[in-house]
């Protein structure tokens, strides 16, 4: 096998998270009252669409959270145990090694064929001049840019438009069919009903949301391959590579803090609220003293903490990767201790409630134990403040990442993030002329994210919310 | 009453000792004073003596809670517990890493942070409740459904976003005002006035769309039915009915914040050059000052603490119903 399999302490808890939400899907799937929410979700325009720019986001962390090691070239004939070389790629790495490995000198702008610098530059004849020398890779296979440029942009652009068409024809076709079967009808009629919205899933969003990604996708490729379609940086890498690789940062902040403080909060929410008396009081405290402590300034002395400690302890981080991993799961870590409380307080509410409800008073008075009536009667009756809560909270906390990383006490350096992004871009607004494309990539692509996930939690909200119901 | 605000001051005691404890273990115990003087000195070729040199310079050569050597109370007290720790309870913050006072430090850069904060605060609730009064007016029409749009787009945008952009346009392209700054007196308005621009702009999607489902729901109420069945104007309905008894929920809402507007915002002024506490902060953490730090949570905490005090005695003072006991 060519490839080792690295996994590394977030890759592992990102595949806990997928693990268990496969497991409550399936949980949901064969309850009704489960069903129904979910079932109002995707039945909602703004839900479908949105879903579909998520999974978009979600498909190219994924990804990117596969790490592997590529196997060294050895000899033929040795007999010796194969060896791996040092740098841990993801396979988003691998898919798109063409970006990783087209750098640059320094900056160039979006779809540019020179860099943005002038440099000395020898001329054949001997002499030398100042001037924007050509890029190593954008526009290199263009032989006079100033002319053929515009129309080889439009060309590829177009190709890539195709492509995407074709791509998503074949794959509207897969769905249509796959509908047309369960639905048990002609995939005409589907069609049909599809188009006139007689469907209860708005597919017709659906459908359109994903040619939309499909062909922006295909369009993106197909130009990226030829020219660094949103610039490079300062030191000349590829700014869309950066924004996709961020991409597995955001998304991890976002889920991992909440799949962290989710055992806590929902321990200790619902201990409090049930138990009442001093169990109560000491679980109040907690999180009052918790939440008395500014957030960041909690989270920055923990992030000094673990400055401290690597660089005391440099020898236990074989590679950057690694430190930089542990770095951004120590960050969820202490985003988590600083969110839990919230959720506490609301499920402590609902548990207080919950407790004098006639069919939890029935159980306790029939004898039942403590956990059972937690497990059996609690829980799933707070489960969905946990899912709003969960939903709501993962905007915040991918905007929250960015700020703490501009602050220096957000993810590592070397890691690519907005935050990073956006830190490093300060000094290029400061520019003669502006240096506005990594500023512009972190905003899109941030901005697109946030926005999804924002719709969609109040999609969600409204779906779940019971005090909601039946307006 | 005050019985009450009494016996709310007791149970802070608990929760500020509680966050002073947990500093005490995020600064000496997960990290030894040793650690820190390597980190201020350099990390590689520190000798012993120079370690003990910065420890005894900056009061960290003793033991953490129990001093056997001293005899009597100062077996407690001369301990980095007490010095640097117990300390604060009196708010007593000693000196900085770099030997400045911390509590002059603070009274001094209050005054700029409260000076961006204040105003924010106030024309941000002023534009706000009025925008979400004028969605609530259309309601259920396109201007409704337009400006829900819109308030969820400007949500999602990073509060970075508005800075940076403030600062190209208003500064750079339009040279409207000073890109960062600060000076003393009156004179600073003209660095104030694109911090407290960015900062109302930054704050509308969040707080309006947060006043308006608040006024949405009191404009589903009975009083509102009552008030237009008695042929009261919608402008009336609107102004004297929903708005004064939303009121409510705004006031205390607003309260809860008011002590940590002394805090400041950390990004705002370390982007504008403001020299508040919330640039001190920032400065802090990157310098890893961790004398700071600890003073400024033992601050935030206080604050904090009063806050919740303040929302409820501001609700018997605005809901006649709420009685404190």
């Amino acid at each position: 096998m060519p490839l080792m399999p690295v996994v590394l302490w977030t890759d592992a808890l990102v595949f806990l998270l997928i693990a268990l939400g496969l497991l409550f899907g399936l949980y949901a799937a064969r309850h009704e009252h489960l069903r129904a929410p979910w079932r109002r979700v995707v039945q909602s325009r703004v839900g479908v669409a949105m879903l579909v720019v998520l999974s978009a986001y979600g498909m190219v962390g994924l990804l990117d959270t596969v790490h592997v090691r590529l196997k060294l070239d050895t000899p033929a004939d040795s007999s010796a145990a194969p060896q791996y070389a040092p740098e841990i790629l993801s396979l988003l790495d691998l898919a798109l090694s063409g970006l990783r490995e087209r750098q640059e000198k320094t900056y160039s702008a979006p779809f540019a064929t020179h860099l943005f610098v002038k440099e000395a530059i020898e001329q054949p004849d001997g002499s030398v001049i100042r001037d924007f020398p050509r890029l190593e890779h954008g526009g290199s296979h263009l032989a006079d840019p100033a002319t053929q440029r515009g129309a080889d942009i439009l060309f590829t652009a177009m190709l890539g438009m195709l492509k995407g068409l074709v791509f998503w024809v074949l794959t509207a076709f897969a769905i249509l069919w796959l509908i047309a079967r369960r639905r048990g009808e002609l995939m005409e009629q589907t069609w049909t009903a599809i188009r006139a919205g007689r469907t209860p899933i708005p597919w017709l969003t659906a459908l359109s949301m994903l040619g939309l990604l499909l062909i922006l996708g295909f369009v993106a490729g197909e130009l990226a391959a030829r020219y660094h379609i949103l610039g490079t940086d300062k030191v000349g890498e590829d700014v869309f590579f950066q924004t996709l690789k961020s991409i597995r940062t955001g998304l991890l902040i976002g889920t991992l803090t909440t799949l962290v403080m989710l055992p806590a909060a929902i321990l200790l929410g619902i201990a409090a609220g049930y138990f009442r008396g001093w169990v109560d009081d000491v679980i109040q405290y907690l999180y009052t003293t918790l939440n008395a402590i500014p957030g960041v300034l909690l989270i920055a002395a923990a992030i000094l903490m673990l400055q401290v400690y690597m660089s005391n302890h440099a020898e236990d981080f074989t590679s950057l990767v690694e430190r930089a991993d542990l770095r951004l799961l120590f960050l969820c870590l202490i985003l988590g201790v600083t969110s839990w409380t919230g959720l506490c307080r609301l499920l402590r509410g609902e548990a207080l409630k919950l407790r004098e409800v006639d069919y939890v008073q029935a159980a306790s008075a029939l004898g039942v134990g403590h956990a059972t009536i937690i497990g059996r009667h609690i829980l799933p009756n707070v489960m969905h403040i946990v899912l709003i809560t969960l939903v709501l909270d993962f905007s915040g906390l991918v905007l929250a990442e960015a700020v703490l990383s501009y602050v220096n006490i957000g993810v590592d350096p070397t890691m690519n993030s907005w935050g990073n992004m956006i830190n490093s871009a300060r000094l290029e607004l400061a520019r003669d002329p502006v240096v506005w494309w990594s500023l512009t990539a972190a905003f899109v692509f941030m901005f697109t994210l946030v926005l999804a996930a924002n719709l969609f939690a109040d999609v969600v909200r409204d779906a779940f919310d019971p005090r909601l119901r039946g307006i | 009453m005050t019985a009450y605000i009494l016996r709310r001051l007791l149970y802070a005691v608990p929760i500020l000792i509680g966050v002073n404890l947990l500093t005490f273990v995020l600064f000496f115990v997960v990290n030894s004073p040793d650690d820190m003087a390597r980190m201020h000195l350099g990390e590689k070729r520190v000798t012993e003596e120079a370690v003990q040199g910065w420890k005894a310079a900056h009061g960290y050569d003793r033991p953490l809670l129990y001093n056997a050597e001293a005899s009597g109370m100062a077996r407690l007290t001369e301990t980095i517990f007490f010095e640097k720790s117990a300390r604060l309870f009196a708010f007593q913050f000693g000196s900085s890493d770099d030997g400045r006072d911390i509590g002059y430090d603070i009274s001094q850069r209050m005054w700029p942070s409260l000076a961006i904060a204040v105003p924010v605060l106030l024309v941000g609730l002023a534009f706000n409740i009025s925008y979400a009064l004028f969605i609530v007016f259309f309601r259920a029409t396109y201007v409704d459904i337009g400006s829900v749009v819109l308030l969820v787009a400007m949500l999602s945008i990073s509060s970075l976003f508005y800075i940076i952009g403030g600062q190209f346009l208003l500064s750079k392209v339009f040279h409207l005002a000073p890109i960062s700054g600060y000076d003393t007196g009156l004179h600073a308005w003209k660095f104030l006035i694109l911090p407290v621009i960015v900062g109302v702009i930054g704050g509308i999607g969040a707080g309006t769309r947060w006043y308006r489902t608040l006024f949405l729901e009191e404009v589903g109420k009975d009083y509102v039915r009552t008030a237009r069945a008695k042929g009261l104007s919608e402008r009336l309905v609107l102004f004297r009915h929903v708005l004064g008894n939303a009121l409510i929920p705004i006031l205390t809402g607003v309260v809860v914040v008011l002590p940590l507007l002394f805090m400041g915002s950390l990004i705002t002024e370390s982007f504008f050059g403001i020299p508040g506490l919330g640039s001190y902060t920032i400065d802090a953490i990157s310098n890893q000052d961790f004398a700071i730090v600890r003073a400024m949570v033992f601050l935030g905490a206080v604050l904090y603490i009063l806050g919740l005090i303040l929302t409820d005695i501001s609700y018997t003072l605005v809901d006649p119903r709420v009685r404190l006991q």
